[in-house]
């Protein structure tokens, strides 16, 4: 019986080179986000077609909505944006955060590549985007009809990563309401 | 030493110190000098989310000089280094710590080395006695029967 105890060791590098070959699989550079569970955090920013108008996080409540952060200085959210319009003809509600971009800039992005957003929010400062933890554009939020945050992901969302991150939380969400 | 190798010298010694300052080359520093350790102290310690392996006093990643500028911020509005760096937290996920908190989930973290130098040592104690103990039952010296058998083969011979 005592001899067993000699495997201790033996059982415990099994056990370490296990967790540390499964964590070579995992891209490093997404991280959990703080944010999942959460409220989306208080702000007041106005919106980027009409700047006299000041939006706060009142318009994340009431349906289930994707959060797209972006910025026309991203090269990445070039790639994303075809698939943002797809889903917007789908009737996926978007609102969008323009992410420490120029409102010319902005605006010109949306006439030329088409606006997917039901309501775009001006983030020139980035205040809104640090509350939210944003490290780099885009980024995209799931957030239920509570304004809770259920969902992040870091990097362009493509029709892979709607179907099979997104889409099953949207509709789960969506008929849960 | 000619002039241009003196020339180079002074370039290169330029270089080398003006390097670690890159990070917050241009920016302010705090007037009162003991919120300016703190923040030192802060940004020393706070992982930049988009570089990775870099503390935000390091970095240049635009991310980087937010979080700087929120850290002085907080620093001036009289939050304490705890809450700062709660606050971080809150926003950026553990990650952003070099030092996590101590708190059941990290206690594998912080302990698990510890732990295992013990099993390590207490396996190495053990064989230690083991064999120790089993050279003192199988004792070279003969008793007095043995050697008078291992004698009477040594005759018969």
């Amino acid at each position: 019986m005592n001899r067993l105890w000699l495997f201790l060791p033996l059982a415990l590098a099994i056990t370490l080179g296990m967790v540390l070959y499964f964590g070579l699989g995992q891209d490093p550079s997404k991280l959990d986000s703080a944010l999942v569970g959460e409220s989306v955090p208080d702000f007041q920013l106005p919106l980027l077609q009409t700047p006299e108008q000041q939006v706060g996080s009142e318009v994340f409540s009431g349906k289930v909505q994707l959060l797209n952060v972006w910025g026309t200085w991203c090269a990445a959210c070039r790639v994303e944006h075809a698939q943002l319009n797809k889903l917007a003809e789908q009737g996926v509600p978007i609102v969008g955060l323009n992410y420490k971009d120029e409102r010319p800039a902005a605006l010109e992005w949306l006439e030329q590549r088409g606006n997917p957003y039901s309501t775009v929010i001006y983030d020139p400062e980035g205040s809104l985007g640090f509350d939210l933890g944003v490290y780099g554009a885009p980024e995209t939020y799931l957030i239920d009809t509570e304004g809770v945050v259920r969902h992040r992901h870091v990097g362009v969302v493509d029709q892979e990563v709607w179907e099979s991150d997104f889409k099953p939380l949207y509709e789960e969400y969506r008929d849960d309401s | 030493m000619t002039p241009e190798w003196r020339r180079l010298l002074i370039l290169l010694v330029v270089l080398i110190t003006v390097f670690p300052l890159n990070g917050q080359a241009r920016e302010e520093r705090m007037d009162d000098p003991e919120l300016q350790q703190r923040f030192s102290d802060l940004a020393d310690e706070l992982r930049c989310p988009k570089c990775q392996n870099e503390t935000i006093a390091e970095s240049g990643a635009p991310i980087s000089s937010d979080m700087r500028e929120r850290v002085r911020q907080l620093l001036r509005e009289g939050y304490t280094d705890e809450e700062i760096l709660e606050a971080m937290v809150a926003r950026f996920g553990d990650f952003v710590r070099y030092r996590p908190e101590f708190e059941p989930r990290t206690w594998i973290l912080w302990l698990g080395p510890f732990v295992a130098i013990a099993v390590g040592i207490g396996v190495v104690v053990m064989i230690t006695l083991r064999t120790r103990r089993r050279t003192k039952d199988e004792s070279p010296v003969l008793s007095d029967e043995e050697r008078q058998r291992a004698e009477q083969w040594l005759r018969d011979d």
